[in-house]
């Protein structure tokens, strides 16, 4: 299996440049062209994954150099691969949720006259989310990085005469790049400072990654407070808020909705928008030495959690819900990051990959039932229309509220869990408060969606389910979405924390480094913040059982809660803020300012006023050439008068 | 005559010929068939040249000038960095004739003489080892340049072109006084007066120092004018606006070039002392011209403009690369200038592919045409990328190694410069996306909507061009053109090494003889320290 890792990559690759140079002409056939190339990298991944499964645990990490890439200077980076425990589970994600979601595409986009334009752009992801987890350097992730970047743009834009979703993906791709800003500066830093991009020279490695033996890096014997590491990490979380859509990047994922519903699913929920829980984690030595950039993470994370779940309660758009749950949902694992705790952050991308891409494809068989309608205000009684889409939907709600056994409920509390226990109490606050008012939110939605009366024309129009190319991604999901938390029960329930042992190689070391205040507690205290949080999500669900269940009429949200309501409802009126304050006044200032007066004022002005001193200074000085040879003698005679004066004076 | 004469030269005998044609067509033929044998004969050159060696290959010397105590040879060679300029001007200059094949209809084969003549100019810059060759193939450039402006472009064309000659001019001037002060130099040291480089290396650094920095700044004022550096670039939109394609191609892709070249190969190669005294001031203007470039070209409602300042903002981060030093910055330098003649070419290539169809600048008067023509839409999306620096295309390698070597530079020692340039990597996607944006997006533009506009271009394309509605697509002819430029600008990105493999040695050995110089002069404790890269520290961070 070894030898067909990069098969991982090229299957994709190759669905894209036949979908790219035929897909005009290939039809239908682009769609299943380009799944199965998908399917491929997953069965290839899945594969190796279960050779390492095979190995001693410091044995499973391979290094696999494909080719040579940028050699200059100290610059040396390959096109080459680092599989190992971390990466292989995101590989898995990707290719396997990326499959199911090609599938569903197919159906989804069949009327489209994009389709093959739709699946150019979706293999083009997977190909560049692959090389951002598998690459065995920061400059290579970035090169997949950017890469995500760009298909995000491709496809947020994708029905490119709307203005509203040219401006969307236009304000994804500009936002990112001031996250890849400071993912830049943070290369540079590194390579001035340790002289060397690559994971394995810098991070060092637990597993026995070449020649059988562990790797060194840099931060060996290297003490925590470093201000150069600190500088660093810093920069990269900048990257990681543009990418992951944390405070105060988070503002082009709503808009983003904009895109066909698969995308928002895979790209805008399952795999791109956790780059940045990737890096951190891939990096997490050098986050374990810094405890300032920690102690930033877990703020951010934490109130990005609390911040988007506020605005979430109040959207009416059923994907504007789920967005900000997203934003709200990755606020969490970065919120487990910056206290340290890695493993429960990747745990969190895992079952977050599974219930949230549910969530989105329900919500993309309910917008198609009700052809392209997405306001929530204009559907209700949904259940007994669709009701394989309902179940999946529930069963996925359950799962994000953090209802056991549902696999939400396993990652959502091990987070807490650290947040209390390794961070502090105020950070298990915010992230009990956002877990209430996920539950609420999502069951507002739920409610909304598929129970009480119907708030369309049931008598003209009946919405049914769509063919089984969506309908098994979102059984799949939604059986992922039960059993995936029992991948790491936690010991005190009598599990054996499998995925914790399973990353531990890669993450132990930064886990115990990072300077966190780790206060003892004991296995009760454990159970009884657990129970507590499920019965905060309880209260959670009844609440918005009360409000919104067989509702005929709708909650006059506005009318109870007035002015803060319109706040909320408007996002806070970040984006009106951001372009108030920075993006007009520096298009004033350039236009006004530095076009109007510096370049063609100043600069312009001063050139063309030579050339006019010039020219009339001649001007002047012409009328001497008056052509009169009597004028000319008188000249020579005051000349030499001059002349011979000067001479006799000096 | 040594391979390269017959390089530089062919395209001159083109030119004759190209004028002595009748009709159009047959000029164009013969520019096009002297352009292809041009491009074959540079790579000749290309697998005849010896990338491992430092130094300059297949050298002719000729005595040209001799008169007593006055020796002035016809001096060329090649080393890495002209090899690759060489290619990109042959190169440029096939894809600029096939590209924009009916863009000039009247005295065509004027035009293509001209043309011809400004490559001949232009190989010979990148050629030249005598000092005084460079010069009379510097201003050789000039003039062909002056009159493509001047008689085949747009409305406001004689200002354009007089305001091009004069700029250029003014600061070659200067030049020209350093070039003989140089020369008189050598005559008392050496006892003969000369301008060969290989000579003056010895000759410029045994200078005072305060002479060293004065004939640093008259080379560095006449390429920074060139370049062009802020606040030196307002020519530049004005002569790219009313030039007609082919001349802003040529402008962008090579003549800019000239300038980067002449400080890597004069100012860094004759006078490394002051080189580092003014490395500040330099690299300082390029990052300035990159930000500023950035948020001017963000506000331009003319698209040629636009693409003219973001040259000013690509051309800032190769003076960054160059005057960083270091290993990564110049081959970053030298590779960004490929990179920028292919991008940068290309926009201007296929928006005059688009002037053609509906003879109008504005970028307001544009829109819908990705529906209208996806190809064109396509090709111009990668040329648009790869202006942005996306990483997997060419722009994204030169962008990255200037900032690397930015980072290093023990010269600049400091970390804000990259920093400060980083910030440009937002910037490009800003003002390159809007446009693109507002260019291809949304819904096809009509007539009627020009028309209702009411500025002149748009009364103008209201008689003239069919609506957004009835555009063709690319022909088979364009597509043709674009194709090549596409698959290098893959090629850069993916497998740089291909290409930086060719100037590394050149680059190298600059490199590490300046910052040799600089370790021996200035700081010589420093050779004896080992380097502790861990308290390299950013300017503001410094223990």
């Amino acid at each position: 299996m070894i030898q067909l890792i990069p098969v991982i990559v090229f299957a994709p690759l190759a669905g894209f440049l036949i979908n790219a140079f035929f897909g005009s002409r290939l039809g239908k056939l682009s769609g299943w062209i380009a799944t199965f190339a998908v399917f491929i990298s997953f069965v290839i991944s899945a594969g190796v994954f279960v050779e390492m499964l095979q190995k001693p645990s410091d044995d499973r990490a391979i290094h696999y150099v494909l080719a040579n890439w940028l050699d200059v200077g100290k610059v040396h980076v390959g096109i080459s691969f680092l599989i190992d425990q971390l990466s292989i589970i995101f590989m898995l994600i990707i290719t396997g949720v990326g499959a199911l979601i090609h599938l569903y595409s197919i159906g989804y986009m069949k009327s489209d006259r994009g389709f093959g334009r739709f699946f150019t752009y979706m293999n083009l992801f997977i190909v560049m989310m692959l090389q951002l987890v598998m690459a065995d350097n920061f400059l290579w992730t970035f090169v997949g990085w950017e890469g995500v970047g760009l298909c995000s743009y491709l496809l947020i834009g994708f029905w490119y005469e709307e203005k509203k979703n040219t401006d969307a993906a236009k304000k994804a791709f500009i936002v990112n790049r001031i996250g890849d800003f400071g993912f830049l500066v943070a290369m540079g830093a590194m390579l001035a400072a340790y002289g060397s991009l690559n994971y394995l020279d810098l991070l060092g490695s637990g597993s026995n990654v070449i020649d059988g033996t562990k790797h060194l890096g840099v931060v060996a014997g290297m003490h925590g407070g470093d201000w150069t590491i600190g500088f660093i990490t810093l920069m990269l979380f900048l990257g990681c808020t543009g990418k992951s859509a944390q405070i105060p990047l988070y503002v082009w994922l709503p808009d983003a909705m904009a895109g066909p519903t698969p995308v928002s699913a895979l790209i805008h929920a399952a795999t791109m928008v956790t780059s940045g829980i990737f890096l951190v984690a891939r990096s997490n030595m050098f986050f374990a030495l810094a405890p300032v950039t920690m102690g930033v993470v877990a703020a951010v994370g934490a109130t990005t959690a609390v911040f988007a779940a506020i605005i979430g309660i109040f959207q009416n758009d059923i994907k504007k819900v789920l967005a900000y749950s997203t934003i709200s949902q990755l606020g969490y694992m970065f919120l487990a990051l910056g206290v340290g705790a890695f493993t429960a952050g990747v745990f969190h991308v895992m079952t977050h990959a599974f219930f949230k891409a549910c969530l989105f494809l329900g919500s993309g068989a309910v917008i198609e039932a009700m052809h392209h309608e997405q306001d929530m205000q204009k559907m209700g009684g949904l259940k007994k229309y669709l009701p394989f889409t309902f179940w999946t939907f529930m069963i996925a709600t359950l799962a994000i509220s953090g209802i056991p056994p549902f696999a939400g409920f396993f990652s959502k509390d091990e987070i807490l869990w650290n947040a209390f226990s390794r961070g502090s109490v105020l950070l298990w606050l915010m992230g009990a408060i956002a877990a209430m008012m996920t539950a609420f939110y999502m069951f507002r939605a739920v409610f909304l969606t598929f129970f009480g009366k119907e708030r369309f024309d049931a008598e003209h129009h009946k919405p049914h389910e769509a063919g089984w190319h969506m309908t098994l991604p979102l059984i799949v999901l939604a059986a992922l979405s039960i059993v995936g938390g029992f991948l790491n029960i936690p010991h005190v329930l009598g599990g054996n924390a499998t995925l914790e042992h399973w990353l531990a190689p890669v993450l132990e070391q930064g886990e115990q480094t990072a300077q966190v205040s780790f206060s003892e507690a004991s296995a009760g205290l454990e159970i009884g913040l657990m129970v507590a949080s499920v019965a905060i999500a309880i209260c959670g669900i009844l609440l918005a059982m009360r409000l919104y269940k067989k509702k005929t009429t709708l909650v006059r949200d506005e009318a109870v809660l007035g002015t803060p309501y319109r706040i909320a409802v408007h996002n806070f009126y970040v984006d009106e803020a951001y372009d108030k304050l920075i993006v007009q006044p520096l298009y004033t200032f350039s236009d006004r300012f530095l076009y109007k007066i510096v370049d063609v004022k100043i600069i312009d002005g001063f050139v063309n006023g030579l050339a006019q001193i010039t020219d009339g200074t001649s001007k002047i000085i012409r009328r001497i050439q008056t052509g009169v040879v009597q004028n000319y003698a008188v000249m020579i005679v005051v000349g030499l008068l001059a002349v011979v004066s000067y001479l006799m004076i000096f | 005559m040594g391979l390269l004469s017959v390089l530089i030269f062919f395209p001159l005998v083109g030119a004759l010929a190209a004028l002595l044609m009748r009709g159009a067509t047959a000029a164009k033929m013969v520019a096009l068939a002297t352009a292809l044998v041009t491009f074959c004969i540079s790579l000749v050159v290309y697998m005849k040249f010896d990338s491992n060696l430092a130094g300059f290959d297949m050298k002719e010397q000729v005595q040209w000038v001799v008169l007593p105590g006055l020796h002035l040879s016809y001096f060329v060679g090649i080393d890495g960095m002209s090899m690759m300029l060489v290619l990109l001007t042959t190169f440029l200059m096939v894809i600029t004739l096939i590209g924009t094949w009916n863009s000039v209809t009247k005295n065509v084969p004027a035009f293509m003489a001209l043309l011809l003549l400004l490559e001949t100019g232009m190989l010979g810059v990148f050629l030249s080892l005598d000092l005084f060759l460079f010069y009379v193939f510097w201003e050789v450039v000039l003039i062909p340049m002056y009159f493509i402006i001047g008689l085949w472009g747009g409305k406001r064309r004689i200002y354009s072109a007089v305001k091009f000659f004069i700029f250029t001019m003014s600061g070659s001037l200067l030049m020209l006084v350093a070039i003989i002060w140089l020369g008189v130099e050598a005559g008392r040291q050496l006892g003969e007066f000369t301008t060969d480089i290989t000579k003056l290396y010895q000759v410029s650094r045994s200078l005072p120092i305060d002479v060293q920095h004065y004939l640093f700044l008259a080379f560095a004022l006449s390429f920074a004018i060139k370049v062009p550096l802020f606040p030196l670039h307002t020519w530049l939109p004005d002569a790219h606006v009313e030039a007609p394609t082919a001349g802003s191609v040529i402008l962008a892709g090579v003549l800019l070039k000239m300038g980067t070249y002449g400080l890597i190969r004069f100012n860094l190669g004759l006078f490394p002392q002051a080189s580092f005294d003014y490395s500040g001031l330099m690299t300082t203007l390029a990052v300035i011209g990159i930000i500023y470039g950035a948020l001017v070209a963000m506000v331009q409602t003319d698209i040629k403009k636009l693409i003219a300042y973001s040259s000013v903002t690509h051309m800032g981060f190769i003076v960054l690369g160059i005057f960083s030093m270091t290993r990564e910055g110049l081959q970053g330098a030298v590779i960004q200038m490929v990179n920028h003649g292919l991008s940068t070419g290309m926009l201007f290539m296929m928006f005059g592919m688009m002037y053609d169809r509906r003879h109008t600048r504005e970028i307001s008067d544009y829109g819908g045409l990705a529906r209208v023509v996806p190809l064109f839409t396509v090709f111009f999306g990668i040329a648009v990328f790869s202006s942005v620096g996306l990483p997997g295309l060419n722009g994204f390698i030169g962008e990255y190694l200037t900032m690397m070597g930015a980072y290093q530079s023990s010269v600049l020692n400091s970390w804000s410069y990259a920093i400060f340039s980083a910030t440009g990597v937002i910037l490009a996607a800003v003002y390159l996306l809007w446009m693109y944006q507002r260019f291809v997006f949304g819904r096809a533009k009509g007539t009627s909507a020009a028309a209702v506009d009411g500025h002149d271009h748009s009364s103008h394309a209201s008689t003239h061009s069919p609506s957004d509605h009835a555009l063709n697509d690319l022909s088979w002819r364009e597509i043709v053109a674009v194709v090549p430029l596409v698959i290098f600008m893959v090629w850069i990105g993916i497998r740089p090494m291909h290409f930086l493999a060719t100037s590394q040695s050149a680059m190298y050995k600059l490199s590490d003889d300046l910052l040799q110089q600089k370790s021996g002069i200035v700081f010589p404790e420093q050779q004896s320290q080992p380097s502790k890269p861990m308290q390299q520290l950013p300017g503001g961070l410094r223990r």
